[in-house]
């Protein structure tokens, strides 16, 4: 079977950079065709051989999930895209300043034909320096964008000041501290930092530090006189707390027991689903010579063996969950309750 | 290799393998539909390919770019592509456009009707045209998942998020909208105009007794539905998104509700294309693998028409006599078997 054609989302709130960032893809000179799917009210012209308009048409699925939301339009516009294949090596869809990425990023999971033909790579989220406190204030699409973020921008930090862009780095780090952070101005960044990510790709979950422990190029150790320092107890860092959108880490060094573990983790989506936004792991069940990986985005889980362990690898648990008012305490408690 | 291994498995299945004629597609074949005597391969873009009995090929240009719908009325063939444009070719390879859309949107969706009825969609509308007079237009809610005409009549059913919609274009009656949750992607009326069915972007199949609107639920397939096709006397509805050819009775009257389907020619592959003979209860049945078998309704009875290749079966179509089956596949692979 052929290549799947790699999809790859920019999502950013009205006027933070997508279309500049988009224009800045096309015009490289990377020798790589896109197609590309703008919703119909995009403002800046885009200077491609292949664009179509998409009308975000979100439906529901009809299967008593209110989270199982889908893009129909782009079901309907990727399937068309793929009697061209071979005309375009990867697909980006630009969405609007309002969009949730979730039903995007569903799509791709729910539609076996869509999934057959296409991957979903990265969801790349442009934030304006500026304007991004604000946002997170007033505009819950903007709390979303970040926290379903693999890539952000933070764009315009030219018109910024050094110690405001360290606070919307900590502010980002509450919401989301697994997304890659660029600084950039008019999204000036090198392709292969929002392209070919492969955030969405089983074979590559390798292990799920935060970004922060990985690229230590920038100062996260943060002191805010309004916000409350928050400290877990599993991965020793101190970030911003948001009040509803959080990130949970979870792990144990112990095995755990697969029959107890996928029923906790498929009843906490069917039950939570709606404000986890992202889930990821990798575990280590009793038993097993080979590492389990899987991701979800609210209800929606995938998951595989992935490879066996290797010699001198620690073999522990490591799950993590970005979302909306986690009840912490309970996704523990279910979690250390699967050991085996 | 699994192919070769599926193809050892075969060995006893009756095979009528050396009767395929190949066809030298050369690109992905999206659907094939039969003209009178000629088979017409559409190509995922731009060209469809009429191949005439004696196996004379002839390449029409019908879209700038992909080619998005097609269907059939045994006479002419109708496409709509992402030019915006809908073409009608006849057997001869003549083509005309039917329709430009003013702002080059896709055309998403065609169907051909009764006496030279044509519909198509673009977005959330739908176009009807009854061979003669005026093209009338309808907006429904959401995106046009599907098209398709009633068996008799100028009566087109549209599929849509949230139900179907049956609209007479040509008269004044406010289009009749029939409910069901969910994304319909595609329709079908049955022969005797009796039901609507339609495949939903969950694996099921929606129906209506129109009647009554008596709801029909179609479930456990393993994957969205894609293809459907009635048998040639109307007693089942054959469909794929299952690893086996899935067959709904529908020979009483109150279709196939509390009833089993008929489960047969189970395989490792997906079944991807169903296409029923035009006169006997068989069923021609195309895999996700390239396998390709008839199979006989009343006792399951299989027989090997190509064995798997390098691709899904993606199109499969029968000569209004049933003399002849024309099969594409994604990998551009094409054949006409002749009986």
């Amino acid at each position: 079977m052929s290549e799947k054609v790699p999809v790859t989302v920019l999502t950013g709130y009205l006027g933070a950079g997508k279309t500049t960032l988009l224009n800045r893809i096309l015009s490289e000179p990377h020798g790589k065709k896109f197609a590309v799917i703008v919703n119909e009210f995009g403002e800046i012209g885009i200077d491609n051989d292949l664009v179509v308009n998409a009308d975000e048409e979100v439906f529901e699925m009809n299967n008593g999930c209110v989270c199982c939301t889908v893009r129909g339009d782009l079901i309907r516009i990727i399937d068309g895209l793929m009697r061209r294949k071979g005309k375009f090596d990867a697909i980006i869809v630009e969405t609007t300043g309002l969009a949730d990425p979730a039903p995007v990023a569903q799509t791709f999971f729910v539609d076996d034909a869509i999934g057959a033909k296409t991957k979903l790579d990265a969801v790349v989220t442009v934030a304006d320096a500026m304007w991004l406190k604000d946002r997170l204030k007033d505009a819950p699409e903007t709390k979303n964008q970040i926290a379903f973020a693999d890539v952000i921008l933070i764009n315009k930090t030219d018109l910024v000041k050094q110690d405001d862009l360290r606070e919307i780095e900590a502010r980002i780090r509450g919401i989301n501290p697994y997304a890659r952070l660029h600084r950039t101005e008019r999204c000036a960044i090198a392709l292969p930092e929002v392209l070919g990510r492969n955030a969405f790709d089983l074979e590559r979950i390798l292990d799920l530090e935060p970004d922060f422990l990985l690229a230590n190029d920038y100062d996260h150790h943060h002191h805010g006189d309004h916000d409350h320092e928050h400290a877990h107890h599993h991965h020793r860092m101190k970030h911003y707390h948001d009040e509803d959108m959080q990130s949970l880490a979870l792990s144990t060094d112990k095995p755990l027991d697969p029959d107890k573990f996928f029923p906790w983790v498929q009843n906490l989506v069917a039950t939570e689903g709606p404000s986890i936004l992202r889930s990821k792991g990798i575990l280590a069940f009793k038993d097993d010579p080979e590492r389990f990986v899987f991701q979800g985005v609210h209800m929606i889980l995938d998951g595989d063996h992935q490879r066996p362990w290797q010699d001198g690898e620690k073999r522990a648990s490591r799950i993590i969950f970005i979302g909306r008012k986690l009840p912490e305490e309970k996704i523990r408690q279910g979690f250390d309750a699967c050991v085996a | 290799m699994t192919t070769l291994h599926m193809a050892d498995d075969r060995t006893d299945t009756p095979s009528i393998v050396e009767r395929i004629r190949p066809v030298s597609a050369g690109g992905p074949v999206v659907a094939v539909h039969y003209l009178k005597q000629a088979a017409a391969f559409v190509f995922g873009e731009e060209t469809v390919l009429l191949v005439s009995p004696d196996g004379n090929e002839r390449r029409v240009n019908v879209h700038t770019g992909a080619i998005l719908s097609a269907a059939s009325d045994g006479e002419r063939l109708i496409t709509g592509g992402d030019d915006g444009k809908v073409v009608a070719v006849d057997a001869d390879g003549g083509t005309t456009t039917i329709a430009s859309d003013d702002k080059r949107r896709w055309i998403d969706h065609v169907a051909v009707g009764p006496n030279g009825a044509v519909a198509w969609s673009a977005g959330k509308t739908a176009y009807a045209h009854a061979g003669k007079g005026e093209t009338r237009a309808l907006d429904v809610a959401s995106t046009v998942g599907g098209l398709t005409f009633a068996p008799k009549g100028f009566r087109l059913a549209i599929a849509h998020y949230n139900g179907a919609t049956l609209w007479f274009p040509n008269v004044q009656t406010p289009p009749e909208v029939l409910d069901w949750k969910g994304s319909h992607l595609g329709v079908w009326f049955s022969p005797d105009g009796k039901y609507l069915i339609t495949t939903m972007q969950e694996p099921t199949l929606h129906g209506w007794r129109l009647a009554d609107r008596q709801h029909m639920r179609m479930s456990g397939y393993a994957a969205r539905v894609r293809s459907l096709d009635w048998t040639a006397s109307g007693a089942f509805l054959a469909s794929s998104g299952s690893d086996q050819l899935i067959l709904w009775p529908f020979d009483t009257k109150d279709g196939p509700t509390g009833k089993p389907p008929k489960m047969l020619a189970p395989q490792k592959a997906a079944l991807a294309v169903v296409a029923c003979h035009p006169k006997q209860p068989v069923v021609a049945a195309g895999y996700a693998d390239g396998l390709t078998l008839l199979v006989r309704i009343d006792d399951g009875a299989e027989i090997l028409a190509k064995r798997p290749g390098a691709a899904p079966v993606t199109a499969l179509a029968w000569r209004a006599d049933g003399g002849a089956l024309a099969f594409g596949c994604e990998d551009g692979e094409a054949g006409i078997l002749d009986f």
